[in-house]
């Protein structure tokens, strides 16, 4: 009653006629092959911009660690030529590299030397001093944008989960204290705690937690009514086991996003304080303080400025980079079909 | 498997009601339902969207806290505060099946740990070999493979992780799954499969249900006894022969008239009876239970019912 | 030749993901004549939707369209027989030509498909007034006759209303008339009733029908209901993982299934009259089309697969003129395997009830 109306290539015989049920067929053995993290890994692959800064990132990251090696100076070391029994000081020099240098006379007693980005007025040179001031500046928004994210992600996921009067309350004191200008805390812990390191870790940690905490606890409201954390709690979880085992694995991918876009604001803002005065004190430097020595002499050594710039600049681009490129690859899409 | 009505009730509901403020505005999602489920037994309950079937069970299994009313399970009152052990049977013995595939699992766990979660919480494993052990049957009793352990829901079809859902559950040998829409969002065939995998879970450990659907199509396949509910009231309540034989209660009967067919002849001929609330004159308020055979009970006023079975 | 309105010929797409290229397409062919109503069924995933989106040009941007033809026949603003290519059509003339105009499409659920700030209203002249280029007045006037058309109580109340101001059966309503608002030639519905009570669900339905024969428009429902299929459609493609696995009428796929994919599918549906304590079901789930398809893509969960089906693709085998599966089963070698006891009982009992073959016309 029926007929072929086409043939397909010869591969099928006659023997190929004989039922061939899969074994086991009751047990379901299908499953997609590609894991999450595998995905986010390939979306940001395929996103130039966030690959170029990523590599940005990874570049200044390694001349921070072993940029100073290579000049073979210390960052407070004042370089100096002993001539006829004086020392001669290496002050505001322009970039050179020794060989390629034109000596400009028998009195240019440095001509052997290179300094790359050229030296400051004290003679330190200033390659050092830029890599030794970048590892600073991000070490501090590093530890500061770390903590801050523990702090704002457990107060705001605490804050989400619980609702109602701790919610309110705990909102309160986010409103309050984001109302609080940054310049205000700062110039009120400048009166009671040196200027330093730990002034800009401090003035940091009071202010950046916020943004955090809010982004925690937006995930938290949105996660809290979905049906496996209800799961969970038919199963009898504790109130510590949703919020910081089930919830919080969830929010990563915001919050890391936040993450990469908090860190060139700490680095900017320690910049600001170290440019304003009461950040790094000398002869330590970071970004912001080898900013400040170039404003200073622009218009006579206008090449003292443009390095720590340079790198500033491209770490906060760097970094928006990275950040915009992990939000595109954390997005959670249903592959469109 | 023949349900023993004359066994004391698993579970028993009386009275419940959930109201929602809002504002000065009171949704009585839940008014005044009473039902109870005996061991074994599989309890449809069926109503549209806003009927308050999902806000029951989660009443019941004590997501929300109920207005008023009292919910007994096991002869432990389970409503207002319970102490510790009364707790831990209800988190133990009672279980849920959620409604969504897709939000019902934690994305960033692995299956197995979704499954074991149960144990991981009540700590019922001497070692991490018998844990493993465990999920791995629960995998192979719900149609999954070994390899499965491993693997992220996402990497799952909708079918694949509503098992997982069901392996979850019975991880703790609970005498009641409350199965809340488990079905409603797969594709027809994959409904059936999960289905067939209740039933037989059932006929092995003995368990109850509470089905909760909006439709009756599938009820039929599963139930021993079904509730109809509509914005928040049981309106009708008897063993499934008893309301597929004799539907009394106009939503019922507009309910039943909505099952498609397989039947291109029976499909083109069939006429969905509409139900509007609005508009049939029927006042929920007023109503009492009414005790018509069996376990078949309808709600309404004296004059309706009389109505409503001079009309049948 | 039959006056064919639409004709979807090889069509094969591929898919761009991270995960790799998804070959969600794989040669499909559906026909429709003018007028009639073919429903396209399948589980989720096997690839249902994204013909119909191909048809209408909005197909995802990751898509690779590898090879076939959709030919759309209509006549134009002057009178003429018009027949394109869609697919070598730009997205730009798809939308000011077809789209809405002359294809309208309606989705599962209406909140996605209205927009939550505009009136009802102004959703309804919308459309007629960009492409019918109709007066402001009188498309109003023509909004309203469409709001009465569909059911709808006191359209010049719900003309003011905002969409969540309508319950989900009306919303649906209002899609509806959107649909029609163009005189359209096809229409496109897409699980029309799945998020919708199932009370209401056949009301929707029978509008559909009712205004498909009053306007003459072709139907195209996409859909894993059979419910849905057995009570509307004309012809009936079962499609499986980027491919239609049988087709045929509706009285064949629903009498006298060929395909042991459609063995499963119908047994899986409760029937109010068979009180079987289980449902004969297809095991396991559909295949993940990252990985390239080998012989017949439902071998693995066929329970009468032959060592064929593991080698290689079945060919259509032609049961009747109207009539195709593609299953080796249906080849003279092939051991004479009986459609299931189950459903072969309900069939026969079903077509008791009816007298099938008397000459008797759905």
């Amino acid at each position: 009653m029926t007929e072929q109306i086409q043939n397909g290539t010869l591969t099928v015989t006659d023997d190929d006629f004989v039922l061939a049920v899969s074994e086991d067929l009751e047990t379901d053995r299908n499953y997609a092959s590609q894991g999450f993290w595998k995905g986010v890994f390939l979306r940001f692959k395929n996103n130039t911009r966030a690959m170029i800064g990523l590599y940005i990132i990874l570049l200044i990251m390694l001349l921070s660690i072993f940029g100073p090696m290579f000049s073979g100076y210390g960052y407070r070391e004042i370089v100096s030529v002993r001539v006829d029994g004086t020392d001669v000081v290496a002050k505001s020099l322009s970039p050179q590299i020794a060989g390629l240098h034109k000596s400009t006379g028998a009195d240019d007693v440095f001509a052997d030397k290179t300094f790359l980005f050229g030296t400051d007025t004290l003679g330190r040179d200033l390659w050092t001093r830029v890599w030794y001031g970048a590892r600073i500046s991000v070490m501090i928004a590093f530890v500061t944008i770390i903590t801050d994210m523990v702090i704002g992600m457990s107060y705001g996921l605490i804050s989400g989960y619980f609702g109602k009067t701790t919610d309110a309350i705990m909102q309160r004191i986010v409103e309050i204290s984001n109302s609080i200008p940054r310049l205000v805390i700062v110039g009120v812990l400048a009166t009671f705690m040196p200027k330093g390191v730990w002034l800009v870790i401090v003035a940091l940690l009071t202010t950046e937690w916020i943004g955090m905490s809010k982004i925690a606890r937006a995930e938290m409201l949105r996660i809290k009514g979905l049906e496996y954390i209800m799961a969970s709690r038919t199963l009898g979880a504790k109130n510590f086991r949703i919020i910081f085992s089930d919830v919080l694995p969830n929010t990563i991918g915001p919050v890391i996003t936040q993450v990469m876009f908090s860190i060139p604001i700490a680095i900017f803002t320690e910049a600001f304080l170290s440019f304003v005065g009461v950040g790094i004190v000398l002869p330590q430097c970071s970004i912001g303080s080898l900013i400040e020595d170039g404003f200073n002499n622009i218009t006579t050594l206008p090449y003292q400025i443009l390095p720590p710039i340079i790198v500033l600049a491209l770490l906060m681009l760097a970094f928006n980079f990275v950040g915009d490129g992990l939000r595109e690859a954390l997005a959670p899409r249903i592959e469109d079909m | 498997m023949a349900v023993d009505y004359n066994a004391e009730p698993l579970l028993k509901v009386e009275k419940l009601k959930q109201y929602f403020k809002n504002g000065s505005f009171v949704v009585k999602a839940v008014d005044d339902v009473s039902f109870e489920i005996y061991p074994g037994e599989t309890y449809g309950l069926v109503g549209e969207s806003g009927s308050g079937k999902t806000t029951i069970g989660r009443d019941v299994i004590r997501l929300l806290d109920p207005t008023d009313g009292k919910v007994t399970f096991n002869g432990k009152d389970i409503t207002g505060k319970m102490d510790k052990s009364t707790n831990l049977e209800l988190r133990t013995r009672m279980q849920m099946i959620f409604q969504d595939p897709m939000a019902s699992l934690n994305p960033r766990k692995k299956i197995g740990d979704i499954i074991g979660e149960g144990l991981d919480i009540h700590h019922t494993y001497a070692s991490a070999d018998e844990r493993r052990e465990k999920i791995n049957t629960l995998l192979q009793k719900v149609g999954l493979a070994k390899e499965h352990y491993d693997r992220y829901p996402y990497q799952f079809s909708g079918g694949q992780r509503q098992r997982v859902g069901i392996a979850r559950a019975l991880i703790m040998n609970p005498d009641l799954i409350i199965a809340d829409e488990c079905i409603s969002a797969l594709d027809v065939s994959i409904q059936a499969q999960v289905v067939n995998l209740m039933k037989d879970i059932q006929e092995e450990t003995g368990c109850a249900y509470l089905f909760i659907a909006h439709d009756l199509s599938m009820v039929k396949y599963i139930s021993d006894r079904i509730g109809v509910l509509h914005l928040g009231r049981l309106l009708e309540t008897g063993t499934t022969e008893e309301i597929f034989a004799n539907p009394i209660h106009p939503y019922t009967v507009s309910l039943l008239s909505a099952i498609p067919s397989p039947d291109p002849y029976a499909e083109r001929a069939r006429k969905a009876v509409f139900y509007d609330y609005a508009t049939s004159g029927i006042d929920y308020g007023k109503g009492t239970l009414h005790h018509i055979s069996g376990r078949h009970y309808v709600y309404g006023t004296d004059e309706e019912l009389s109505d409503w079975m001079g009309y049948e | 030749m039959p006056d064919k309105i639409l004709e979807i010929k090889d069509l094969d797409i591929t898919f761009k993901t991270t995960a790799g290229p998804v070959h969600a397409i794989r040669g499909v062919n559906v026909d429709l004549e003018r007028g009639e109503t073919v429903a396209i069924v399948g589980e989720s995933g096997s690839g249902k939707s994204v013909v119909m989106k191909t048809a209408m040009g909005i197909l995802a941007g990751n898509a690779t369209i590898n090879g076939g033809e959709i030919i759309f026949r209509y006549t134009d603003d002057d009178g003429n027989a018009q027949e394109v290519d869609i697919l070598k059509k730009e997205k730009r003339w798809i939308r000011q030509n077809v789209n809405g105009r002359r294809i309208a499409m309606i989705f599962q659920d209406p909140m996605t498909s209205l927009d939550p700030t505009m009136t009802i209203g102004n959703q309804l002249i919308e459309g007629m007034i960009m492409h019918l280029n109709l007066p402001k007045d009188e498309a109003k006037q023509r909004a309203l006759e469409l709001l009465k058309e569909v059911g709808i109580s006191d359209p010049e109340k719900r003309y003011k209303q905002y969409p969540h101001q309508l319950s989900g059966g009306m919303r649906q309503r209002v899609v509806i008339a959107i649909a029609i608002s163009c005189y359209p030639d096809l229409l496109i519905c897409d699980e029309p009733t799945t998020a919708l009570d199932v009370t209401i669900q056949a009301r929707i339905l029978e509008l559909i029908k009712t205004i498909q024969k009053e306007h003459g428009i072709s139907v195209i429902y996409i859909t894993h209901d059979l419910g849905v299929v057995a009570k509307v459609a004309d012809y009936v493609n079962v499609m499986y993982a980027g491919r239609i696995v049988e087709v045929g009428n509706v009285e064949e796929i629903f009498y006298d299934p060929k395909h042991p994919y459609t063995w499963g599918l119908l047994s899986a549906m409760p029937d109010l009259n068979t009180n079987d304590d289980r449902l004969y079901t297809i095991p396991g789930s559909p295949p993940n089309l990252l990985h390239e398809v080998v012989g017949d893509a439902f071998a693995p969960r066929n329970q009468y697969a032959l060592k064929a089906d593991w080698k290689e693709q079945p060919p259509m085998f032609r049961v009747s003129d109207t009539h195709y599966a593609a299953t080796w089963l249906l080849d003279e070698r092939a051991p004479r395997i009986e459609i299931p006891e189950e459903l072969k009982n309900r069939i026969e009992r079903m077509k008791a009830d009816h007298e099938v073959g008397n000459g008797s016309r759905l």
